[in-house]
């Protein structure tokens, strides 16, 4: 473009524009870095006036996520050895002793079986059934898609309760298979509905050369259509994943111990006498944190999705 | 007709019959391709569905499963559409997603238009403006009440530091006046990012040459503002409004974190009051019909404005 160029805004105007958009950008990351910094704040110092902006990082938010703990008789606590670790002087220097480790690893686990895993069976079914509704005549084709669609206007908690009864029933309610299934089946819609604009996109030249040339359909799908898509296939692959991440009201509803993930466990940590801010705040960073460094690397395929189904329809 | 070298090929190749012998037929992998995605699609969303309108019909309660049940007829659904409780919870979510809206669509249209700009560096920060959506509703949520703590909350604080109110002078999620607005500052923050990026993706479509011409034509800024870009992003804002509608519409984790419907049921919004009719008064069969009644509404709000946009967008 020319330095003449009338439709380039001026330097002036660019610059005023970055300054608010950097003003925005600070306010609206603010809660997110207050989250990090709580994380690495002691108990007295996360609730103090003002606000702590400077102060002595400790790991005593972290400790806590991790571990149960009681408080210890003075008798014990004199009877204790003289602390190992870090973890160990943390919690004596305030007169607790561990019990046992706590359940959030469990929990954070779960989250991440349950969002692999789903994730895994939506883009396996959702490829395959976006091949078939791209490439052949499927009767019913538009009705489905369109069907696809609407069943994400239902409210999670309309479709939770047969939900539940169904999984009683099945014996699948709080286990892994179960919620594994159910969110693939929340996502698959999305899925198929991305997936087949990606496919759509890719030139049915090329499998017709393939077939000439002696392939089998389903070889021309593996070895021309699938590496065609990847790109495609991955950023809705990623679209699952934060979904099934994120997803609370399910999880929330329909697992209690064994299958629960992360998103209805961490509001639940209580410290003693009240919410142990610094805990929750480590268990949200941890939880959070690898969803942001996704974020910041994938942009590119990411900020294209969210637009996908926009531009596209 | 044109007889390109693929077609004189395919031609020469055996007929689809020799291709078949060799591996499934055309039909067969469409499907063996579609239907365990329809089977799932059954089993999780459809069938569920025509349960749901079933059990509306009937006096089932889920937390006695040996009862016997009864076939109530319409009285359920005559009980919700006659209740007043019913339409507080209409209002409270009418609130809800007329402010979060209007917040979002001029905050998040005016951010676009900045970033249209251009100017360097725009790639990353709209990226750093996009985090909070991608995160999890229900973790972020419940951090956000620390942040409205009174006294040492941070979102006080802040108040205080530019406004002069002491922090510990108002509670946001404590007052009947204030909770409402505590939810939609917090939806906002969250979801204008979503506005934003569609909006970005409106006005990046919009050719140049346009504008080009409207120099050559000596049409001002402002007139090329509401003649030109306006009208060639409204089918992508309206686009934008009918997601979040739809999705603010069964808002469940961000509130229920934030507020729980409290205090009293000023922000208690219609998911919130089935999960509560649903699982702590377990009263499946009323809630059931609830479900119906807002799945109806949304399904025809949503029809209504889609083709609203259709002609939008035919202009």
């Amino acid at each position: 473009m020319s330095a003449w160029s009338v439709t380039e805004p001026s330097a002036r105007s660019k610059g005023i524009a970055a300054v608010l958009v950097i003003l925005y950008t600070v306010i609206t990351l603010l809660p997110l870095v207050w989250i990090i910094a709580t994380g690495f704040k002691t108990g007295p110092d996360s609730i103090s006036y003002p606000p702590k902006v400077i102060f002595q990082p400790s790991l005593e938010g972290y400790v806590n996520l991790f571990t149960d703990r009681t408080r210890a008789t003075p008798e014990q606590l004199a009877a204790m050895p003289p602390p190992e670790n870090f973890v160990d002087e943390i919690v004596q220097r305030r007169g607790e002793v561990i019990t046992q480790p706590s359940k959030f690893g469990a929990r954070f686990l779960n989250s991440v079986i349950i969002g692999f895993g789903s994730t895994f069976l939506s883009i396996f079914l959702g490829t395959l059934a976006a091949y078939a509704f791209s490439r052949f005549r499927v009767p019913l084709k538009d009705d489905l898609l369109f069907f696809i669609l609407s069943t994400r206007m239902m409210p999670p908690i309309a479709v939770a309760i047969p939900i539940f009864l169904m999984f009683r029933q099945l014996g699948l309610s709080d286990t892994h298979l179960g919620m594994i299934l159910l969110y693939t089946g929340v996502n698959i819609s999305l899925a198929v509905w991305l997936l087949k604009g990606f496919i759509d996109e890719i030139p049915r030249e090329y499998e017709e050369a393939a077939l000439i040339d002696g392939y089998t359909r389903l070889q021309a799908f593996r070895k021309v259509v699938l590496p065609q898509a990847a790109t495609g296939i991955a950023s809705t692959a990623i679209f699952c994943l934060i979904f099934a991440w994120n997803e609370y009201a399910f999880a929330f509803l329909l697992t209690s111990g064994t299958a629960q993930t992360a998103p209805p466990f961490i509001p639940t940590i209580f410290g003693v006498g009240g919410k142990d801010w610094p805990a929750v705040a480590a268990g949200a960073t941890l939880f959070l944190l690898p969803v942001m460094i996704f974020t910041i690397l994938l942009r590119k395929h990411l900020l294209r999705g969210i637009t996908f189904g926009a531009v596209r329809k | 007709m044109a007889d390109t070298p693929i077609d004189r090929l395919a031609r020469a190749t055996p007929s689809s019959l020799a291709r078949r012998v060799r591996g499934l037929s055309d039909r067969a992998i469409a499907w063996v391709f579609v239907t365990p995605t329809i089977l799932l699609l059954l089993a999780i969303n459809i069938f569920p569905l025509i349960w749901t309108v079933r059990l509306s019909f009937t006096n089932f309660a889920a937390n006695k499963p040996n009862a016997e049940v009864k076939w109530v007829g319409l009285r359920n659904y005559t009980r919700i559409l006659t209740d007043p409780d019913i339409w507080q919870t209409m209002q409270a979510t009418a609130h809800f997603l007329f402010w979060t809206l209007l917040f979002q669509v001029v905050i998040g249209f005016s951010l676009a238009w900045l970033i249209n700009r251009k100017f360097r560096g725009n790639d990353l920060l709209t990226t750093l403006i996009v985090l909070p959506m991608m995160l999890s509703p229900a973790v972020v949520g419940n951090f956000w009440t620390f942040l409205y703590e009174p006294q040492i909350g941070l979102f006080n604080y802040a108040v205080e530091f530019f406004t002069g109110i002491p922090a510990s002078s108002f509670s946001m999620l404590g007052s009947v006046t204030l909770a409402p607005w505590s939810i939609v500052i917090a939806d906002t923050w969250m979801w204008t990012p979503f506005v934003m990026l569609i909006c970005l993706a409106g006005l990046r479509s919009i050719p140049d040459y346009i504008y080009e011409a409207a120099e050559v034509d000596r049409a001002s800024k402002w007139r090329q503002f509401w003649t030109m870009t306006v009208p060639m992003v409204l089918p992508f804002l309206m686009l934008a409004v009918l997601f979040r509608g739809i999705e603010n519409f069964k808002m469940f984790d961000l509130v229920v974190q934030l507020t729980g419907g409290g205090p009293g049921s000023t922000t208690l919004l219609t998911s919130i009051e089935l999960k509560r009719e649903a699982f702590e008064k377990w009263r499946t069969g009323y809630s059931s019909a609830y479900a119906i009644i807002l799945f109806v509404t949304v399904f025809g709000l949503a029809s209504i404005y889609v083709k609203a946009l259709n002609k939008v967008k035919e202009r």
